[in-house]
């Protein structure tokens, strides 16, 4: 037989002036392999329709489903209730703007620190549909895609404390998707091309070191070794008329990409 | 109401609408993408195998060309496709691919050597070649002659995705997500863009463009038991189809994949067959050989699909409380190889299931997968019946996979027709002028209006009910084998449910700001036309075409039915129009044995000699 679950969820609608920020209570049988994806359109369909949640892909892969799960932040889709105590308390993810119940608007979040790291290949080439492509290492192309696995569910920026202090602050998962870039020599641009963008208290100078981000990643990206990669050398940019080039290069992650 | 002003509106923002729109934008014109989610989202981030491209870098890809590529094509369509489009498909793909590296995806590559690969679960000794390093490498995939599918771990359709998307970024192309379209703007000659109802504030927006594009996806989740995202509900297809004029190509073309895992219908790639995988029965006994010698594992999905649920027919299935199932076993790959090529399926058995693939098996059963059918257009992605409204990648009838798609085919074909009808759409930008009419976009408004103002007077059955018996009915009458007898059964019913929908009722009553049940409700009519035009379509259709089985009509019949089925739903009908066209317009490759699937065929008269051409010909007539 399985248990009774109690959910205790927090409402609020932003749109509806009448609406007060409140927690509210369900109850529902579990079933096996119960997930909070099953779970929650269980809710919504037979007992609630007006609860507001996002999924899509509802198999890890999309990053939709965010939320804060008995305090932490995670994605619901893969959290088996199996794995939870009787009672399971929903927040929205901190941070990013509410649209209702437990639904984030993190699609503008990430276009905007997307468009602000100018999250894209660099590049004076043009394509040449004539010439065969570019070679690459197979183990490089490996790494990027290790550090481009990123989904993009906002968990690391909800439970950044820097997050929630500064508005500006772009989060580990920018860090990141910049180290990706640093490491692919497709990307022309050098050490001071991203000491720009992040060689100040919104980028790797405003992250605290507390790594929760790493903790909470659905992923297990290595949130914190990329923001030690970035931090040394946005460091080593920022001291370049100081420390001599061979020794500079010896301690930076991509030396070719020093100017 | 707010009203957008664009060259290019696509509705979607995947892989294909936004390869489009990279295309459009490139050109210097301006481009909005709608999509329901944020594009990253999008449900091509889900695909996790590769992109077929015959690029014949890899050793067992060794000497493959375009022309391989396209003879597996269209022997996986079981000779439905049109055979002018697979052709620029497989002849523009290596480019694609190519191009997408320079654009900054992380292809796996060449690693010249000695390296262990499976067929068939037994290892095999290959070496890589030495002037072939660091080129983009290609995987094994069901259907095809060579290694050909290019892949990123398993994560191919994220990587390209993203790698589209920060395009987009660099271009400055706007997305306007949480955008859901539900009316076509047309004058029953022109498309002027759509209404859309912004899922963040309720309201009604309109789009004006002199180019509309369906780039939604597919419908898998007519069907209960789909390996889609929950968005796959057909959203692009219904508002072509509710013109009443633009018609739905084979929509009774619906691709179960052989390993959708049990319970949760979540997909474990094709690669975890095309890398070694086998299928094992209640007894954990290798069953597919038997069935077909050849190819096992790796024919097309059709056939994997329907030779496993025949094997669980005969009593070899496992028993579980969600029903039969098979076992996939991969643990013969090592830890190595799942941990980091299998990456995802290893992370999904662990999460979703409770399976650690490296020691144990996976639990999987067919599960609808794929719509091969689609808006019909043509090879230019031009829509039948409206001029300036294109469509491309799943959401289409392209038609490169007639009645069945080969794994890796519809990932690349979002790329490739994205470079291909993106191309088109700024050739005809280049020559438009477009009289807008401002009571066609009245008309639309009011439509969609009026449709929001009947849900709030309903009485009936809410829409999750309504959904839940429309998936239920596909998935009992509709499903992989199929008959004259459970098609009619089907068709009734989804009558029964159409007609119920007039008087739906909102259960939570309608909210401002976000409210899911209006987004579902506003959707459940048009998915039950569709579901009505699949099983109505596939009764018709009494013959066995790739994934079509009838086992009332076991035969492919090359005589009667070598044609593609055009649907069209005039207003106020309660089912749609059929008629027929020729599957193609020439034939590089006639109509034989695929060489897997077994299978009788009746023969068609034989092909004139006017309609033979080489792979290598180029008509005139056929604008090349």
């Amino acid at each position: 037989m399985g248990r009774t679950l109690t959910f205790e969820i927090f409402r609020y609608n932003p749109s509806d002036p009448d609406s007060k920020p409140h927690m509210q209570t369900y109850t529902l049988e579990e079933t096996p392999s119960m997930t909070l994806f099953i779970a929650l359109n269980k809710i919504r369909e037979e007992q609630d329709p007006t609860l507001q949640f996002d999924f899509c892909c509802r198999a890890g892969i999309c990053g939709s489903c965010g939320m804060v799960i008995n305090g932490r932040p995670g994605l619901a889709c893969h959290t088996q209730t199996a794995d939870l105590p009787d009672k399971i308390t929903l927040h929205p993810l901190p941070v990013f703007k509410l649209l209702g119940d437990l639904s984030v608007d993190t699609g503008t979040w990430f276009r905007g620190v997307g468009k602000k790291i100018e999250s894209w290949i660099h590049t004076k080439k043009q394509f040449d549909e004539n010439a065969p492509e570019e070679r690459m290492d197979n183990e490089l192309a490996n790494q990027i895609f290790e550090l481009d696995r990123c989904v993009e569910c906002g968990c690391c920026v909800a439970a950044c404390g820097t997050a929630r202090m500064r508005d500006d602050f772009i989060g580990a998962t920018s860090i990141n998707r910049l180290a990706r870039f640093y490491i692919d020599p497709r990307d022309e641009r050098k050490s001071s091309d991203y000491y720009e963008l992040i060689g100040d208290d919104s980028g790797v100078f405003g992250c605290m070191g507390l790594l929760a981000c790493d903790n909470v990643c659905p992923k297990q990206i290595p949130l914190q070794d990329q923001l030690g990669v970035m931090r040394r050398m946005v460091t080593l940019e920022s001291v370049k008329a100081i420390i001599p080039d061979f020794i500079r290069n010896k301690l930076v992650g991509c030396p070719d990409k020093n100017d | 109401m707010q009203i957008h002003y664009c060259d290019v509106l696509s509705v979607g923002a995947g892989l294909a609408g936004e390869r489009v729109a990279v295309e459009a934008a490139q050109a210097g014109y301006k481009v909005i993408c709608l999509s329901i989610v944020p594009p990253r989202r999008s449900h091509s981030s889900a695909a996790q195998g590769g992109m077929q491209a015959a690029l014949g870098n890899s050793i067992m890809g060794d000497g493959d060309s375009p022309e391989i590529h396209f003879n597996d094509t269209v022997k996986g369509s079981d000779w439905g496709c049109d055979q002018e489009v697979a052709r620029i498909f497989a002849e523009q793909a290596p480019i694609a691919m190519r191009e997408m590296a320079f654009m900054g995806v992380p292809w796996n590559r060449v690693v010249p050597g000695e390296h262990t690969y499976y067929k068939g679960g037994k290892p095999f000794q290959a070496t890589e070649k030495k002037e072939n390093e660091g080129l983009i490498h290609s995987r094994a995939f069901g259907g095809t002659a060579k290694w050909r599918t290019c892949y990123t771990s398993d994560g191919t359709g994220h990587a390209v995705l993203f790698t589209l998307d920060n395009r987009m970024l660099e271009l400055g192309v706007q997305v306007h997500d949480r955008m859901q379209a539900e009316a076509l703007i047309h004058d029953g000659e022109r498309c002027m863009g759509v209404i859309a109802r912004n899922l963040r504030t309720g309201e009604l927006e309109a789009y004006i463009a002199n180019a509309t594009l369906i780039a939604t996806g597919g419908f898998g989740r007519l069907y209960r038991a789909t390996t889609n995202a929950v968005i796959c509900d057909g959203g692009g297809q219904i508002i072509a189809q509710d013109t009443g004029i633009v018609p739905l190509g084979n929509m009774e073309a619906v691709q179960f994949h052989p390993t959708g895992t049990v319970p949760t219908d979540i997909l474990v790639t094709e690669g975890c067959r095309g890398d070694g995988g086998t299928l094992l029965d209640v007894n954990e006994y290798r069953f597919m050989p038997d069935y077909e010698p050849e190819k096992a594992e790796l024919a097309s999905r059709d056939v994997v699909s329907r030779r496993m649920t025949e094997h669980m027919r005969k009593g070899f299935g496992v028993k579980s409380p969600y029903g039969d199932h098979l076992w996939l076993d991969i643990r013969h790959l090592g830890e190595k190889h799942i941990t980091t090529n299998l990456r995802e399926v290893y992370d999904i058995c662990r999460h979703f299931l409770g399976v650690n693939p490296i020691h144990q098996l996976i639990p999987v059963r067919p599960t609808q997968h794929y719509s091969m059918g689609g808006v019909r257009v043509n090879k230019d992605g031009h829509a039948y019946g409206l001029k300036g409204l294109f469509a491309a990648g799943e959401a289409a009838c392209w038609d490169m996979h007639g009645f069945n798609r080969l794994g890796g085919n519809s990932l690349a074909e979002t790329v490739v027709a994205g470079r291909v009808v993106g191309k088109k759409v700024v050739e005809f930008l280049q020559g438009d002028s477009m009289v807008y009419k401002a009571d066609a976009m009245r008309d639309a408004l009011r439509g969609v209006e009026q449709r929001i103002e009947n849900l709030k007077k309903g009485t009936g059955d809410d829409c999750y009910t309504l959904r839940n018996e429309m998936q239920d009915a596909m998935m009992e009458y509709v499903g992989i084998f199929r008959n004259g007898k459970d098609l009619q059964k089907g068709v009734d019913k989804l009558q029964e449910i159409l007609e119920r929908t007039k008087n739906m009722r909102l259960a939570g009553k309608g909210q401002r700001g976000q409210d899911a049940e209006m987004a579902m409700a506003l959707r459940v009519p048009g998915m039950v036309r569709l579901a009505l035009t699949i099983a109505y379509g596939a009764l018709q259709r009494t013959e066995s075409r790739g994934a079509h089985a009838r086992e009332d009509f076991p035969e492919r019949n090359d005589r009667d039915w070598l044609k593609r089925t055009l649907a069209t739903w005039k207003p106020g009908d309660s089912l749609p129009t059929l008629t027929y066209e020729e599957a193609t317009p020439f034939f590089i490759l006639p109509p034989g044995d695929r060489g897997y699937g077994g299978g009788k065929i009746i023969d068609g008269p034989d092909i004139p000699a006017e309609k033979l051409v080489s792979f290598a010909e180029k008509k005139e007539a056929q604008g090349a």
